[in-house]
């Protein structure tokens, strides 16, 4: 067995068998992580290491959604109050207890526990009777807790959310190396980054690990047929509850570390409506179903969200200086929404599987 | 399969098995106990709020609102129990009725400020039927373009119609800009009617009448008329009403333009309730409408009725009661509900 043998049975293992499957599938993603391993030295500069960190966390939320929406066929609207419930869990025991580490793991513990339970709840609520009635019941439950998070204001800190230390390690000031390396300051920022990036990636191959073991081929089972599945003699409504609690607790995990870089937990940052639209879009248009999509919807989704703008504000610009009518209303900045909205609707009609399912079929064309 | 988790497809065979051969009399059993659940809530809030006079003015309000909210749900529910499409574009619809209604009254901003009730409707009921002609058009290019292709798959209804209110509401934004826009209410509408030491906002009694002439009108149509006949079979059992030889698909583009158009109907007066109108408007409107007819029982319009007098009527009393809790209330009150009764207040028979 030569070398190259066992690196490819190693990264096999890694990705649990479920290869790209795409030349160009497999260069991109390659890409995003040679790109996100890399991102301090690669990227310098505050800005983007700050796009690098938000793309390595919704990379994990966005893949812990796919579990549910993609695998399972169930569309739940309270994804974000399992990242936010991550969120606050380490907001409120850093600024109650000493910011450390063993805070950190209480917090986390504290989160997930209290994720699995309520996603635990909800499920066995509601995962027994139709996919309408639970998208319908989990957006109600996510606008209570979003209320709740706003009016206990001695608990969450309101609409102000809590602002918290971090251990001295993951400080700005904090100097891993007196020198700049390849140009770039290793302080606690970069450590952090990698924190969450290590985390991600393992959480990521885990969910990878989820959905090609047999549990995850019931899944599948079930969101093809669920009564078929259920007459195979698979307790369908088991198979969706561990489903929930499973992609619940990762999304924690999202909001663990997203609050880890920030050093702020709010309702703007973590619960807000807007950011479920957010995974939405980035599971659609990457492409429900396939993990890798949450990668490239993920990715592409944050860099036009931090520098698509910028584009628009030029092709605005240019319409309104050529006073053309509706165009620079259309194109401006704040607009960009619409034009993903648009590409939504789009993908959900020919691209049902987003930009994975379809570079798998050209894949598939060319053999 | 074990007799506590069963599919919908398990439900309907029983449930086919159960009755045909009984040949049950046309006219079905009112349930009551529904019916009461208002009134009872109004009187346990009674002695809770204290004052008579505070307990008429909370009661008039949340009437008011539950009347609103039904206007706005009502079509929705219908949408559903029909034709099986949840469509979560709905709070487009209300923004936009809100919004070409506050167009239309700047526009007549002269009426609407002259102590004259015949002057100020002038504005106001054109305004009106300005947003029920513009959502009901909108209704009509959203079932044709978004919703047609994906019949029968409630995923990716949910996911088109959630992209579809995304686009929706960036449009709002493009055309009518981001900023809030205030909305005074007619001049003869608003202060109070004064009962001795009771306050009765004059602007909610004219809710209540609105709310209680759709819900009549409704009534009639489903319960009087041949179409409504045929909407009500075609809930029950849309198969069979097609291979009788009725074009469903005709019946249901009217249900759901009527049902935006009461969308856009809701919408507006709703925005003249607030003195505002914004992009969130129906958005915020939305979980309280998923919630009255979760509550109400899918596809059942008297249950929406029920659900949403319920809801409007806790969420005042709350709201004056522990103002802190009053928007969870609602929740819980689903909650309990659902407990009581799973499939919501009417369950409504699928075939």
């Amino acid at each position: 067995m030569n070398s190259s043998t066992l690196l490819s049975g190693a990264l096999s293992g890694a990705l649990s068998g479920d290869l790209p499957r795409s030349r160009v599938l497999a260069a991109m993603l390659i890409a995003i992580f040679v790109g996100l391993a890399l991102a301090p030295f690669l990227f310098p500069g505050t800005r983007s290491l700050d796009v690098a960190a938000k793309v390595c966390v919704f990379i994990l939320l966005v893949a812990s959604y796919d579990l549910l929406l993609g695998y399972t066929g169930i569309v739940s609207f309270a994804h974000t109050m399992f990242f936010g419930i991550g969120g606050y869990g380490i907001a409120i025991a850093m600024s109650r207890l000493d910011p450390d580490w063993p805070s950190i793991a209480i917090g986390t513990v504290c989160a997930v526990a209290a994720s699995l339970l309520l996603s635990f709840v909800v499920g066995l609520f509601s995962l027994r009777v139709k996919a309408i009635f639970f998208a319908m019941i989990t957006l109600a439950v996510a606008s209570f807790f979003g209320i709740l998070a706003s009016q206990l204001s001695t608990i969450t800190g309101g609409e102000d959310g809590i602002t918290f230390k971090v251990p001295e390690i993951m400080r700005p000031a904090y100097r891993l190396i007196e020198e700049p390396l390849a140009g770039t300051v290793v302080g606690g920022k970069v450590l952090t980054y990698y924190f969450i990036f290590v985390g991600a990636t393992l959480l990521f191959l885990m969910l990878l690990r989820v959905v090609n073991s047999p549990f995850g081929r019931v899944l599948l089972a079930i969101r093809e047929n669920d009564f078929r599945a259920e007459a195979l003699g698979y307790r369908t409504v088991i198979y969706r509850t561990i489903a929930n609690c499973l992609g619940a607790a990762v999304a924690t995990m999202a909001g663990v570390f997203y609050a880890l870089w920030l050093r702020y937990t709010g309702p703007n940052t973590t619960l807000d409506f807007s950011i479920m639209v957010d995974i939405l879009l980035m599971v659609v248009i990457g492409g429900m179903g396939t993990m890798y999509g949450a990668v490239i919807g993920a990715t592409l989704f944050v860099i036009a969200q931090n520098y698509l703008q910028d584009a628009m504000k030029a092709v605005s610009d240019a319409a309104a200086s050529a006073s053309l009518p509706l165009l620079p209303a259309l194109f401006h900045p704040d607009r960009w929404l619409l034009w993903l909205g648009v590409l939504f609707v789009l993908s959900v009609y020919y691209f049902p599987f987003g930009v994975v399912g379809k570079l798998r079929v050209m894949a598939w064309n060319r053999r | 399969m074990t007799a506590t988790g069963p599919t919908p497809a398990a439900v309907a065979t029983t449930e086919a098995g159960d009755r045909r051969p009984e040949a049950r009399l046309p006219e079905a059993r009112l349930d009551k106990i529904p019916l009461l659940l208002v009134p009872v809530l109004a009187l346990l809030a009674l002695p809770l709020t204290g004052s008579a006079s505070t307990w008429v003015t909370l009661t008039v309000a949340g009437l008011a609102m539950g009347m609103m909210i039904f206007m706005m749900a009502s079509g929705l529910t219908l949408v559903f129990g029909l034709m099986d499409v949840m469509n979560f574009a709905h709070a487009a619809f209300i923004s936009v009725g809100a919004y070409v209604a506050a167009s239309v009254l700047l526009r007549f901003s002269g009426w609407m400020q002259e102590d004259n009730f015949l002057l100020n409707m002038a504005a106001v009921i054109p305004a009106v039927l300005a947003a029920m002609l513009v959502t009901g058009i909108l209704g009509w290019f959203f079932e044709r373009v978004i919703i047609m292709p994906v019949y029968g798959q409630h995923l990716k209804q949910i996911l088109i119609t959630m992209g579809g209110l995304i686009v929706a509401e960036q449009l709002i934004v493009v055309i009518w800009g981001p900023d809030m826009i205030p909305l005074a209410k007619p001049e003869t509408l608003r202060g109070s009617y004064l009962l001795g030491e009771v306050a009765i906002e004059k602007y909610r009694v004219l809710a209540v009448v609105a709310g209680l002439l759709v819900f009549g009108a409704m009534f009639v149509v489903l319960n009087r008329t041949r179409i409504g006949l045929l909407i009500r079979a075609g809930v029950e059992d849309g198969e069979m009403v097609e291979s009788l030889g009725y074009r469903i698909r005709r019946l249901f583009i009217a249900v759901f333009v009527a049902g935006a158009a009461l969308a856009g109907l809701g919408g507006a007066m709703w925005g003249m309730y607030q003195e505002s109108v914004s992009v969130a408007i129906g958005g915020q409107m939305m979980v309280l409408i998923f919630i009255v007819i979760i509550i109400g029982g899918l596809g059942s319009v008297g249950g929406c009725f029920v659900g949403a007098l319920l809801v409007g009527l806790l969420a005042n009393y709350v709201g004056y009661l522990a103002p802190k809790i009053a928007l969870g209330s609602n929740i819980l009150l689903m909650v309990a509900i659902l407990l009581w009764r799973p499939q919501g207040l009417y369950p409504v028979a699928k075939k």
